[in-house]
């Protein structure tokens, strides 16, 4: 079971392209161009993210993912113009980070801390009340019982999850994930990713970056596809496989008797169809996969297992 | 750009926790305690009287234990702080937080500066306490030199601070930082009179101009400051050292202290323009 299977909550898609920068809007890069001497790591990039969407940079290692996601915390000078909650993050860095909750790909903190020194130390610093209770929190990310751990003692799923406790001690209305799940073991990562999407529904806004196709399908509203920090795509994950022009084949199990029936009816509508093994081979263009299941049901042709490749 | 206090005191709490919990600064801190004790028990074996020496003869024992000391505990400080932090990730998730660079370097640079005071206090204390319990204190006149050396050697010590702060600034990894910083501990120690005796034979400086490269030298200035407060002139030091009193004159003192806070505050606003210039990174 991928997490597509246990993670399916959709939002309506927002849209594609480049909307242009309106008051509804939380998010909105323009023009955003970082050099690196003379490597340009992130090129001309522009998008918006209104309040509750969840938006993905997705990408191949040294797509710009982590470069884009730097520039919009302001950790690194750049060209063009980042707007936040109505503020320019290169004027105003410190007043718009106050809004976000940062969770990185290396999980870096003080080794010589403990989670709870940790937790207080940050919590200062994002100005969380004194005696703020932490305890629902780190209950509810089942950290309460490694409170008392030094930070290198903890393993790496602990750390993921202090990362997100920490991101979360102000309950600010943005989240910045870079590549959040990238240290994890499936199961830890299907809990991250099915807390992640609580909080989407709880009405965070969330930006992350995954080179994982099915992370970003079972989160994100719409995927920003980077190549050589150029914006390629800019869709809903739906809409992907076929703005890429993926083909996808798809192997039915049938019992054998069916098989010559259904290689003609599939052949008849003019799918790529091939006898393989105890079943056939179809070749699928995006977004219909759906369709020789159909086909076979109203022929009466039981489906007995299928795979998709 | 408004500046938090509150953040710069949270940053400096920690650094300060940080540093006394460092294995590497409690050993230069506890090293500096025990010469010192030592120097004062051994400052009076040169007269052939055994025992504790007075405020006086400790402090000019001092002198050369400080520059020796004192310089590689702020440099090597310096220089890890924001390298190594750098180079473990960790000053990218700090500044992902609501504060700002200036903020950062602040905090930081005012919590190791706490913690290289608390260690000079730490041994000037324990060395001035133990001098004054068995008696060999000789007046207040020489427990107020030696309050002024304490002073000076954390001036300097705030000063190799600063330098190992803009080389942390400068570099990508801990290790070229500290290696750095060891070189200039290097050159300032050891290169420091027998540069100054080269290049003005060498290039037949004039006293003025020997003067003015001694004066370069965070170290030499502190030498120059402490020997002043001890002797009250500096024929120690030779020609250049006449040639200062007779020019600067009760403007000495002041003049060399404020150049010790000159590269306090030039070498931290060098960091800053690189902090920013470099970003996170």
């Amino acid at each position: 079971m991928n997490n597509r299977d246990k993670v399916t909550h959709k939002k309506q898609p927002t849209g594609s392209g480049h909307p242009s920068p309106t008051s509804g809007q939380l998010i909105q890069v323009t023009n955003l161009t970082k050099n690196f001497g003379s490597l340009t790591a992130v090129d001309g990039l522009s998008f918006t993210v209104s309040a509750g969407e969840a938006v993905a940079f997705w990408g191949a290692n040294g797509a710009g993912k982590t470069t884009a996601v730097r520039c919009l915390l302001n950790l690194i000078p750049f060209a063009g113009k980042i707007i936040i909650n109505g503020k320019d993050v290169s004027r105003a860095g410190k007043i718009v980070r106050r809004e976000i909750g940062f969770v990185p790909q290396e999980l870096t903190f003080h080794d010589a801390l403990s989670v709870t020194e940790t937790l207080t130390f940050y919590a200062r610093l994002k100005k969380v009340p004194a005696g703020y209770d932490f305890m629902p929190l780190l209950d509810r990310l089942e950290l309460a019982a490694h409170i008392h751990k030094p930070i290198h003692d903890l393993s790496g799923g602990l750390k993921q999850r202090l990362a997100l406790a920490l991101a979360l001690l102000s309950d600010p209305p943005i989240l910045i994930l870079d590549e959040p799940t990238a240290n994890l073991d499936i199961r830890a990562r299907e809990e991250f990713l099915l807390y992640l999407h609580e909080l989407k529904q709880n009405g965070k806004t969330l930006v992350f970056s995954s080179h994982r196709l099915e992370e970003i399908t079972a989160l994100a509203d719409r995927v920003l596809l980077l190549e050589a920090g150029r914006l390629v795509i800019d869709a809903p994950p739906d809409q992907l496989e076929r703005r890429l022009g993926w083909e996808t084949t798809l192997h039915l199990y049938l019992p054998t008797p069916s098989i010559a029936t259904a290689i003609d009816q599939l052949t008849a509508h003019g799918l790529p169809v091939s006898k393989n093994g105890r079943g056939v081979r179809v070749q699928v263009k995006p977004g219909e996969k759906g369709k020789p299941l159909r086909l076979l049901h109203e022929a009466g042709i039981r489906i007995e297992d299928f795979t998709v490749e | 750009m408004t500046i938090d206090f509150e953040n710069i005191l949270i940053l400096a709490q920690k650094e300060l926790r940080d540093a006394l919990r460092n294995r590497w600064f409690l050993l230069y801190a506890l090293a500096f305690a025990a010469l010192s004790l030592a120097l004062a028990w051994t400052a009076l074996s040169g007269a052939g009287d055994y025992g504790l020496a007075g405020f006086g003869r400790t402090g000019a024992s001092l002198i050369n234990l400080v520059l020796l000391i004192v310089p590689l505990m702020g440099l090597s400080l310096g220089a890890m702080s924001l390298a190594g932090e750098r180079e473990q990730g960790t000053l990218l998730y700090l500044l992902a937080q609501p504060i700002n660079q200036i903020e950062l370097l602040l905090g930081k640079s005012i919590g190791l500066a706490l913690a290289l005071v608390a260690a000079l206090v730490l041994g000037f204390g324990l060395t001035g306490v133990t001098i004054t319990l068995t008696g060999n204190g000789n007046g207040s006149g020489e427990i107020s030199i030696y309050l002024r050396l304490l002073l000076l050697s954390c001036l300097l010590a705030v000063a190799s601070l600063s330098i190992g702060f803009l080389i942390s600034a400068a570099t990508k990894r801990g290790a070229t930082a500290i290696g750095l910083a060891l070189f200039v501990w290097l050159v300032l120690v050891f290169l420091g009179d027998l540069g100054v005796l080269g290049t003005g034979l060498m290039l037949r400086l004039d006293v003025s101009q020997l003067l003015a490269l001694v004066l370069a030298n965070p170290l030499q200035l502190f030498k120059v400051a402490a020997i002043y407060n001890i002797r009250d002139n500096l024929e120690v030091l030779g020609p250049a050292g006449l040639y200062a009193l007779r020019t600067y004159g009760s403007h000495l003192f002041p003049l060399l202290v404020g150049l010790l806070l000159l590269w306090i505050v030039v070498p931290f606003l060098g960091t800053t323009y690189l902090f920013r210039r470099k970003g996170a990174l």
